[in-house]
């Protein structure tokens, strides 16, 4: 019986140790590894797609933590998913190098403002983040707001703030921006698309 | 994409121009590669530069960067000429036999209606000869003159090879060449594949770039076609979602506008919005535009959008004109915008001429980023020496910087080249204290919406009625969305053609559009993910890769809009009779009763062969259109104009009109465009298959890849500097300068144009101040501020700069 390495895991996820299942004749056709199994064993496997470029290949996350309530889980692996239409399993430079982006050290952790004229980052708190973030716009809309334009008809828009919406987040995210910047009158709006 | 990119493999022949598959979208580019070695394909390579595409391609041929309408308008010509394509497809599924307005004209590089003053056309003349019943006319003979096809061969009979030669510099026997390879193609069992990207778009003629090569596909009777198609490699994984949900200045979600402050009500809105049938019997689907945008107006205001207030017509802004990134940095620099939101973008980085945009953030009062990485935008008040050289004390803008998750610490969908929404699954717990994007928009709009309830102030109402049912106001879930994405029935949907039966009860989520209404009993975020979440649950979460066909159709797999149709137009793979133009590409087929196949089919499902209505059903006249009526900025037919930093200085078609004459440029902006006299090398930037944008200087695998910043000459410019391999040096134009090491190499050829010799200057994009990489110069420093006459897409491809060791 030919397993491939993903059938195997699968197998194994059965509930019986890796070991057993060789004892019981199912030889993957390829040896692997032990210590390389071992990991993947006891990890979770979790479906997403690369974030980078258009050809949207599937891929399988591997993490370690059970998803019990004060354990982080953290992703160790990342490969191309086999049963992808488009991808088969490969991926290219880019999303070979996906488990760096999660863990690259330049990820933001914490909301920070830089005021005025300062040198340096400062760890707010979101509740700061938010509660100066909304008065800022309020001040801006409530001072710039134009309801009617020089003709006298209704226009609601507002100029003077603007927004430029991801090219790699959701399209759930999307629809929630949209939403934000149209019930504001807001004009200014692009997404990565524009260039 | 029409197709997608499992179906490249059913192509006899892929042209690569205006991108570079095999690095930008290395894995997607496996399927042309599939088609060399199942389908014997043979792939085709035109670009500045003899890329890793152009090496295991079958036939490579040079142009100049930004000369491709001249390269594929002297291919009509070609076909034209030699009769090479498919005229019954042509006669029956394209416009050509249409005629054309007796005062359309084109003179001198102008069509009929300019005005040198505003730079803009008036398009009256760009249009149909319409009957008394109000269809177009049309002369099946072909004979009349002012049918579009003879139009079309009057217009391109200018792009003989000899000007193709000396406009793009490709010796004319390889431009020959090229035109064979095509030609063969317009028979009926054989397509073409045309894999483009950014080196089309980013040009002041990208737009028209892209409609040369449709009006191809139509001529050779490729669109519908299993292995035809059009095909644009998009360049991010969601910039396909994130349009189809219309975030851009004039949009709104599937490709409804925004209403004009001309259109003063919902009615002369939608009338306006809302196409007639130009000719007898067709569907034009846009006929149902009315349905759409008040689902769309449920779903933003939910109760409160009423028959009585125009579903909230008043709640949405008005445009006076369009709010791109160009028109609005310009606004900023002038000193009229005091606020700014950046989500997952880097604008320092992407934005044309770098210290333009640099600036114009100085003078913002607040800078909100999101993102999960570091950015240059997100420390654009930094001094990072000779790469950003800023004085921190006298910025005062405020920046808020705010961490999110990435791809796998969140779920939901995003739409790849071929529409097909994958929904991805959360992997891990975010660092430290990020959160969604979604979750960082809801907690700004509650605070927003608790003062404005607390204080009052200007026009809180599209605000306080704004739709916001979620579970938790805070955190709106992927999964609500996603259902308000799909829509709902808000009552009985009743079956029209069957009584007593219903599409949808009251409060389930709609099976496809077809359910949409226009009295308010329908609510649809996005009309076009119809059928994305249906009462069977979330279709987007979809594995089965099964292909019962052999030709890489997973109708399966996720789910693709519209309907989870695969080929787009696939009707137009029969001919008018029903049978297929290749039985071996056999997509759907008539019963007797309706059409099916593997695929959805793109028509009414129960109109037989042989009726009037014609394929292209998004159109008012079912065609596709040679003609494209007053739907571009620059012309129904694409014409060449020169770059705006042009290394020939003149064009040699029409040297009055040297460039797009209906392309914006800022006055400032245009003072700073140079001479080939002060730059005379012909710059274009490119990625390289190690990187991503500006991201991967973030990812240590990436930076160990590719670690320092590079631009790439030819041996005969290296030459004439006498640079040599690995030296340091200055590229600059007259925006500003970058440094680099030299990459002298083959693959970069002197050009002939126009009788002088063009030398080109290879800029890859992946360095800025901020990564893990070593520290580089963002290439944006150099690109002029300018953008396509439609999209205004910037024209990073083409301009002009000098080099010299540093
Ligand atoms: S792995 Fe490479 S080809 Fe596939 S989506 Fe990611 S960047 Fe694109």
């Amino acid at each position: 019986m030919q397993v491939s390495r993903r059938q195997f895991f699968k197998l194994c996820g059965g509930g019986m140790a890796g070991t057993t299942v060789a004892a019981l004749g199912f030889t993957p056709g390829v040896a692997l590894a032990d210590t390389r199994s071992y990991k993947l064993l006891r990890a979770s496997e979790t479906r997403n797609t690369c974030p980078y470029c258009s050809v949207g290949c599937g891929i399988l996350m591997y993490s370690l933590g059970d998803g019990a309530k004060n354990a982080k889980s953290e992703i160790f692996h990342i490969e191309g998913d086999a049963d992808h239409p488009v991808n088969r399993g490969a991926l290219c430079p880019k999303g070979a190098g996906l488990v760096d982006f999660i863990h690259s050290p330049n990820r933001l952790k914490y909301p920070e403002v830089r005021e005025a004229g300062s040198n340096e980052f400062k760890r707010i708190s979101w509740d700061e983040a938010y509660s100066r973030i909304a008065r800022h716009i309020k001040a801006d809309r409530d001072a710039n707001f134009v309801q009617k334009n020089a003709d006298g008809v209704t226009v609601n828009r507002w100029l003077t703030t603007g927004f430029l919406a991801a090219s790699a987040s959701s399209n759930e995210t999307g629809w929630l921006t949209q939403k934000f910047v149209r019930s504001l009158g807001m004009l200014a709006v692009d997404n990565q698309a524009r260039v | 994409m029409t197709n997608h990119w499992v179906d490249i493999k059913n192509a006899n022949l892929i042209v690569v121009m205006g991108g570079n598959a095999a690095e930008a979208h290395p894995v997607g580019f496996r399927w042309a590669l599939e088609a060399k070695t199942r389908n014997k394909a043979k792939i085709l390579v035109i670009d500045p530069r003899f890329t890793r595409t152009a090496s295991v391609a079958d036939y490579y041929a040079p142009i100049r960067t930004g000369t491709d309408i001249t390269f594929l308008s002297g291919v009509i010509r070609y076909l034209l000429e030699k009769g090479a394509y498919n005229k019954e497809y042509t006669l029956a599924y394209t416009n050509a036999a249409l005629l054309v307005n007796p005062d359309f004209a084109f003179n001198d590089g102008l069509f009929s209606g300019y005005d040198a003053e505003k730079r803009k056309y008036d398009k009256a003349s760009w249009s149909y000869q319409l009957g008394e019943d109000g269809f177009a006319k049309r002369d099946d003979t072909l004979v009349d003159p002012r049918c579009v096809i003879n139009l079309l061969k009057t217009h391109v009979s200018r792009y003989t090879p000899e000007m193709v030669e000396t406009i793009c510099g490709t010796p004319k026997d390889a431009f020959l060449k090229v035109c064979e390879y095509i030609a063969e193609t317009g028979a009926h069992d054989k397509t073409t594949s045309f894999l483009y990207a950014l080196g089309w778009t980013q040009h002041s003629i990208g737009s028209q770039n892209i409609r040369t090569m449709a009006m191809i596909q139509l001529l050779l009777g490729n669109m519908g076609m299993a292995g035809g198609g059009v095909n644009a490699l998009r360049g991010h994984s969601n910039i396909q979602g994130l349009t189809d949900v219309g975030l851009l200045s004039q949009s709104l979600p599937g490709y409804l506008r925004l209403p004009s402050e001309k259109e003063t009500t919902l009615e002369t809105f939608l009338e306006a919005t809302t196409p007639k049938a130009l000719a007898d019997g067709q569907m034009n689907y846009w006929q149902n535009t009315p349905k759409f945008h008040v689902s769309l107006m449920k779903a933003f205001w939910g109760d409160n959008a009423t028959a009585e207030n125009s579903w909230g017509f008043d709640w949405l802004p008005k445009w006076d004109k369009g709010y791109d990134v160009l028109q609005y940095f310009e606004m900023m620099n002038d000193g009229k915008v005091n606020g700014y939101f950046c989500q997952g973008f880097n604008p320092v980085a992407s934005f044309p001429n770098k210290n333009k945009v640099v600036a114009s953030l100085s003078k913002l009062k607040f800078l909100v980023v999101m993102d999960p990485l570091v950015t240059d935008t997100s420390t654009f008040w930094k001094n990072h020496g000779e790469h950003n050289d800023v004085d921190s004390a006298s910025i005062q803008t405020e920046v808020f910087r705010l961490p999110t998750t990435c791809f796998a610490e969140e779920e939901g969908a995003i739409v790849n080249s071929g529409r097909w929404l994958q929904w991805h699954w959360k992997g891990a717990d975010a660092p430290g204290e990020a959160v969604t994007d979604v979750e960082i928009v809801a907690g700004i709009f509650s605070k927003l919406k608790a003062l404005y309830a607390k204080e009052g102030g200007a026009y809180p109402e599209p605000i306080m009625k704004l739709s916001w049912a979620y579970r938790d106001a805070h955190d709106p879930k992927a999964e609500e969305l996603a259902k308000e994405l799909n829509g709902k029935a808000l009552a009985d949907i009743p079956d029209p053609k069957k009584p007593g039966e219903f599409l949808a009860k009251k409060g389930e989520q709609l099976p496809g559009f077809a359910a949409l209404q226009d009295d308010g009993s329908t609510m649809s975020a996005c009309w076009i993910f119809a059928g994305s979440w249906t009462q069977a649950g979330n279709q987007m979460g979809r594995r089965d890769n099964a292909d019962p066909s052999g030709l890489g159709n997973t109708p399966g797999w996720s789910w693709a809009w519209p309907a989870n149709r695969r080929i787009l137009y696939n009707r137009a793979s029969n001919k008018p009779d029903g049978t297929p133009w290749d039985a071996k590409r056999t997509l759907i087929k008539w019963n007797g009763e309706k059409w099916a196949g593997i695929d959805v089919p793109d028509f009414k499902a129960d109109e037989p062969p042989g009726s009037k209505m014609a394929p292209f059903i998004m159109q008012a006249e079912g065609l596709g259109r040679l003609f494209a009526l007053d739907k571009m900025a620059e012309g129904p037919f694409p014409e060449h104009y020169e770059p705006f930093e042009s290394p020939i200085g003149t064009n040699p078609l029409h040297p009055k009109v040297v460039h797009n004459p209906a392309a914006r440029i800022f006055k400032k902006d245009a003072e700073q465009l140079g001479s080939k006299a002060d730059f005379p090398y012909a710059a274009t930037t490119y990625r390289l298959t190690e990187h991503f944008h500006y991201w991967t200087k973030n990812v240590l695998l990436n930076a160990i890849a590719q670690p320092e910043q590079f631009v790439e000459i030819g041996e005969g410019l290296a030459k004439e500097k006498g640079i040599a391999h690995g030296d340091m040096v200055k590229v600059s134009s007259k925006r500003g300068y970058i440094k680099a090491r030299a990459v002298v190499t083959k693959r970069i050829r002197t050009l002939k144009v126009n009788g002088q010799d063009v030398h080109h200057v290879g800029i890859p994009i992946h360095w800025g101040y901020e990564g893990v990489a070593k520290k580089g110069f963002l290439a944006n420093t150099l690109t002029p501020f300018v953008g396509d006459a439609n999209t205004q897409t910037p024209e990073f491809k083409s301009f002009l700069v000098n080099i010299e060791k540093a």
